[in-house]
């Protein structure tokens, strides 16, 4: 698998360390209500989705980025990569 | 038809004209006590023993494709029980006594074979490590011996013994493990289960499930409605997509599993032997090739096959204990879809839809489990109860915190 790094171009997938679905940026206030609850969820269950997924790959041997990949699991065709860190700060400028 | 020596002479004897198909080829009829999701070896299993042993009725099979079709037969075919944790090795000492009497249980030869596995170690720390595990093993009734490197020497001659990275310090014995022809198993289980009455429905891939007031009450599939009072679910790497489809999110996701294959070569390997530090595992075929694999490939994925990465890392874990196989050609190479847990250990509970049961969670150690899940499956969807070896294996063990994290590294699937 190649992934296609924004600045650096078309990457090894072994260059990189995969974590799992991009729903871990969502992380839950420790603060809220029903706290434990949200960690669960955070923490364990999954879409887990045959087609479309965005996951976290971390680039170790590279920029040491982290990127928001977005891939079909049932081909392993890459869609879009982004940063992880453009990904989230769209999404506080967003709240 | 029962199969006996006997048999096969007297077909040899009369041109082979009296055999007969192993199992029907069902069709649905509009319902059943209870339909099983998957004719995989967990799915078939599933069914014999509710058949057989829980005297059930009116039970089905409905697969997707064709039975075998799945990982059942693309695994690299081990068996063993030899794990650390208390709800693990009863489960798995349970499977293991359940395979030696599998072929007499299923009047079929499904060629199990308890040639032994040897765990090597290369550190002190892993030897302390591994005379660890043992101890659980002897504890729960398994048989488990600490080789030392004299004794390797004289199972395996052929390994490096002087790797300066990897020097063989000795290894843990389990000479009940082996190796099980897969295909054989989910034929054996299918035929069983046939004879007992239950429907194989082939070619038939559940889109749905009808559920009303909370309670399961069929499945619409793509050969129409099939109504169910209980439906079990055990489709492996499908897991999280067909559970999907009763509205639940599971703690599972789908990872690639590599296995590979060499040319034949005579009698070379005389039962497992799993690399201790890094991952590479190896037995022979009774065709003379070499079995092996190693990690998955460690993203979520559907696709049955893997990348280059894993093959190379694979290929260097076998060169670094066996470097006689440099030479071996490749035969085969391909790929299955691990239901990959957040502890590394399987669930078979009830879900929060009444009715409704799920078997799953295996990764890529699930065929050995293969009789103990059927078994414990079939229990709990005929008492609702679950079986006295499968109780750690609940859904709720994340909520409560009494994972089963045989390796420890947290709910980091593609770790475990
Ligand atoms: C390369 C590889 C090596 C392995 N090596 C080992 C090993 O050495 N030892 C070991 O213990 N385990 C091993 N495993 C793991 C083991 O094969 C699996 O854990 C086990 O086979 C899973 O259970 P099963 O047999 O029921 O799965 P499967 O055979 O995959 O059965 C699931 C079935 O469900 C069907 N299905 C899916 N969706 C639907 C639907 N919507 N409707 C109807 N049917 C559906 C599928 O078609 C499939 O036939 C390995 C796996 C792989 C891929």
């Amino acid at each position: 698998m190649i992934i296609p790094h924004p600045l650096l171009g078309p990457r090894d997938a072994e260059e990189f360390v995969y974590l799992g679905d991009a729903s871990l940026l969502d992380r839950p206030d420790w603060q809220e209500e029903n706290a434990d609850a949200a960690f669960f969820t955070y923490q364990y269950l999954r879409d887990n989705p045959a087609g479309t997924h965005r996951e976290l790959w971390f680039h170790e041997q590279g920029d040491r980025s982290w990127l928001v990949v977005t891939r079909d699991t049932t081909t392993h065709d890459i869609l879009t990569v982004e940063f992880a860190s453009d990904v989230a700060l769209a999404k506080a400028g967003s709240r | 038809m029962s199969y006996s020596g006997f048999r096969v002479i007297r077909e040899a004897l009369t041109g082979h004209k009296g055999w007969k198909p192993a199992w029907r080829d069902a069709s649905p009829q509009s319902g059943y006590d209870i339909v099983i999701v998957g004719g995989g070896g967990h799915g078939l299993a599933t069914a014999h023993y509710l058949a057989k042993v829980y005297k059930k009725t009116r039970i089905a099979v409905v697969e997707k494709g064709w039975i075998g079709g799945g990982n059942v037969g693309r695994n690299t075919t081990i068996i063993r029980a030899n794990y650390l944790l208390p709800g693990n090795e009863r489960f798995y000492k349970f499977s293991l006594d359940l395979w030696e009497g599998l072929e007499q249980d299923l009047n079929y030869n499904a060629m199990v074979s308890q040639r032994g596995i040897i765990n090597l170690f290369h550190t002190d720390g892993q030897r302390d490590a591994y005379r660890r595990r043992g101890n659980a093993m002897i504890l729960h009734g398994t048989d488990a011996e600490l080789l030392d490197a004299d004794a390797v020497r004289r199972e395996a001659p052929f390994l490096d013994f002087e790797n300066a990275r990897f020097p063989i310090k000795g290894a843990l014995m389990h000479r009940g493990g082996g190796t099980v022809r897969h295909d054989a198993v989910a034929w054996g289980y299918a035929r069983s289960a046939d004879r007992h009455g239950v429907d194989i429905i082939q070619n038939c891939e559940v889109t749905g499930f009808r559920i009303d007031d909370g309670k399961v009450t069929g499945l619409d599939t793509t050969r129409g409605f099939i109504g169910a009072k209980k439906v079990g679910v055990a489709v492996a790497g499908s897991s999280g997509r067909v559970m999907a489809r009763a509205g639940l999110r599971l703690p599972i996701e789908s990872h690639v599993l590599q296995a590979f294959v060499s040319e034949g070569l005579k009698p070379l390997i005389p039962g497992v032997i799993t690399f201790g530090a890094g991952h590479f595992y190896v037995s022979q075929s009774d065709k003379g090739g070499l079995v092996f694999g190693g990690d998955i490939d460690g993203y979520n994925s559907y696709a049955q096959r893997g990348n280059l990465p894993v093959v190379e890392d694979v290929c260097e874990g076998g060169m670094a204990i066996m470097p006689m196989i440099g030479r071996v050609r490749l035969l085969r190479q391909w790929g299955g879809i691990m239901d990959m847990s957040m502890d590394g250990s399987p669930i078979i509970d009830q879900t929060p839809v009444e009715g409704l049961y799920f078997n799953g969670g295996w990764c890529y150690g699930g065929f050995k489990a293969t009789p103990a899940s059927g078994f414990t499956f079939a229990h709990l969807l005929a008492t609702d109860q679950p079986h006295e070896c499968a109780t750690a294996f609940r859904f709720d063990r994340f909520e409560t915190g009494l994972m089963i994290d045989e390796k420890g590294v947290g709910a980091q699937p593609n770790l475990h």
